[in-house]
């Protein structure tokens, strides 16, 4: 019984068992990223650059149609030009970085939507909205392993600056130039993983696997290392386990897997033991020092 | 006496605006000098302009044959995030940066020197705290800390004392006077005369413009006190391009 309901999907299914090594791969890189996400105050950034790759892999797929590194190689394009265009009219303009992010990645929705449509059918429309992780083929998956190893790499080589820019820039700033580098270094990650995460989860999905993950480690740990160890893990559980009630209920996978993420955010939210409500409710007596 | 930094016709600020106008002078290797001025005199713009933080509208400040990672800043208090989930020790050893780069590795040895300087600032036991749980005096102390480990020849603090009760401005004072005596160079923008008076034997008054800079009881004096108020109104969004000579 319980080997049926855990174990059998992945053991009798390719598509499953590539779908899992799929979510896996993701949430080693995913947990840690939105864990910067949200301490950096990015975590709306990262919705919109995830939408900002939809235009580059519509292009990519116009142009030579379910074509993997067509599309991928046009999400990433697409996300760095938004990414370094937000940023440079938010420097020499009035408007603040969020104002000018929502601007664009607005228009690169609507933009992606029109192209996909152009050459493609609602089926189509559909996967590149919520991603078609039970269709991960090998060359998916090796891109979206590739890109996990390089995102734990990277995010080691750029980890002190980032840290640091984040509690003390002005320290940052007079004992290293790193500052600048690291931030785009980041958001060069981030697009990386968001282009994984468009694969196997669509464009509007692709966030939630880095977000929710990295708000649930918010209340159970008060130290970075805990959170992407947390966030990580609970981006893995996520993965498996929406995989899971997709397969027994017959309900979308992507979608699935970032319910899964939200449940367990929404425990954490009541339950988590730093700062969860639960906890606020009913702090028990107060200590003596 | 040798000039450990010479501003020359040194002007700072933001947006073409103005924050430092046309400083000269030259603070002395080994003295230790205090920065005072209203609020809005450029006292922290200098400090970032001293630091590298931010780079010169006219002018330029010279530092003596020295890189910038030589010169230990301490920053405004409000200028850190403390809800960022970071531990004291972590914070601290923050301070190695010169020494250990992006990647260098924190062996036996630093971690001693690490202890130490958090002992010297009295937190032993704070190691693994959150910095968001520290008290403000904590919190000053702990970037006092990070201050020793910097180890650097000119250390330049932007309001060390500001709301911190009267143990721990001893306390930290006896830093500021130990760094001294090691012959290191110290700038400090402070607010409080008679701290300044009993502790700081150079001062500097400014406020955009220098008002006086030279020994404090010559600096402080009543007059250029209400100088320096007058002096220091706010910015005009309608000035004019400056015409003094560059």
């Amino acid at each position: 019984m319980i080997y049926d309901t855990l174990i059998a999907p992945f053991a009798e299914f390719e598509f499953m068992r590539r779908a899992l090594a799929g979510t896996i791969a993701l949430a080693f890189g995913a947990g840690p990223i939105g864990v910067f996400l949200m301490l950096r105050r990015m975590s709306l950034v990262g919705d919109a650059m995830a939408h900002a790759v939809l235009p580059g892999a519509a292009v990519g797929f116009l142009l030579s149609g379910l074509n993997l590194f067509a599309m991928a190689a046009g999400g990433l394009v697409a996300g760095f030009v938004v990414a370094v265009a937000a940023g440079l009219v938010a420097r020499s303009t009035e408007l603040k970085e969020d104002a000018s992010l929502a601007a664009f990645f607005i228009i690169s929705l609507a933009l992606g939507v029109t192209i996909v449509s152009v050459k493609g059918t609602n089926i189509d429309l559909l996967h590149f909205l919520f991603g078609t992780v039970l269709a991960l083929d090998n060359q998916m998956l090796v891109l979206i392993a590739i890109n996990a190893t390089v995102t734990v790499v990277g995010l080691a080589v750029i980890y002190r600056p980032l840290v640091l820019e984040c509690v003390d820039p002005g320290f940052l700033r007079s004992v290293s130039g790193a500052g600048a580098p690291a931030h785009i270094a980041f958001l060069a990650l981030l697009v990386v993983n968001l282009v994984s995460g468009f694969h196997a989860l669509g464009t509007l999905l692709a966030v939630g696997i880095m977000i929710l993950p990295a708000v649930t480690a918010r209340f159970w740990a008060r130290d970075i290392t805990a959170m992407m160890v947390i966030g990580a893990v609970s981006a893995l559980i996520s993965g498996y386990a929406g995989l899971l009630v997709s397969y027994h209920s017959g309900v979308p996978s992507g979608p699935a897997v970032i319910l899964v993420a939200g449940a367990i955010y929404a425990v954490s939210l009541l339950f988590g033991r730093v700062g969860g409500l639960v906890w606020q409710a009913f702090p028990g007596k107060h200590l003596e020092a | 006496m040798t000039a450990q930094l010479q501003f020359r016709n040194l002007t700072l600020g933001y947006d073409r605006h103005p924050a430092v106008h046309h400083l000269d002078g030259a603070v002395e290797a080994g003295t230790l000098t205090a920065v005072v001025g209203p609020n809005g005199a450029g006292k922290s713009t200098l400090f970032k302009g001293v630091v590298g933080v931010i780079k010169p509208l006219a002018g330029s400040v010279e530092r003596g044959g020295l890189s910038l990672q030589d010169i230990a800043y301490l920053p405004q208090i409000a200028e850190i995030d403390r809800s960022f989930p970071i531990s004291v020790y972590d914070m601290v050893a923050m301070g190695l940066w010169r020494g250990k780069g992006l990647f260098g590795s924190i062996g036996a040895k630093d971690r001693d020197t690490i202890e130490s300087a958090i002992a010297t600032v009295g937190l032993t036991g704070f190691e693994s705290r959150a910095i968001g749980t520290l008290s403000g005096g904590q919190m000053q102390r702990m970037l006092f800390a990070r201050l020793l480990l910097q180890d650097a020849r000119v250390i330049v603090l932007d309001e060390p004392f500001n709301a911190i009760d009267a143990k721990t401005s001893a306390d930290l004072l006896a830093l500021v006077h130990r760094w001294h005596s090691e012959k290191r160079t110290v700038l400090a923008a402070l607010h409080d005369l008679e701290l300044i008076k009993a502790h700081f034997p150079q001062a500097l008054l400014l406020a955009r413009e220098p008002v006086a800079w030279g020994a404090t009881a010559d600096v402080l004096t009543p007059d250029n006190i209400v100088k320096a108020r007058r002096m220091c109104e706010a910015f005009d969004e309608h000035a004019e391009a400056c015409v003094v000579a560059a």
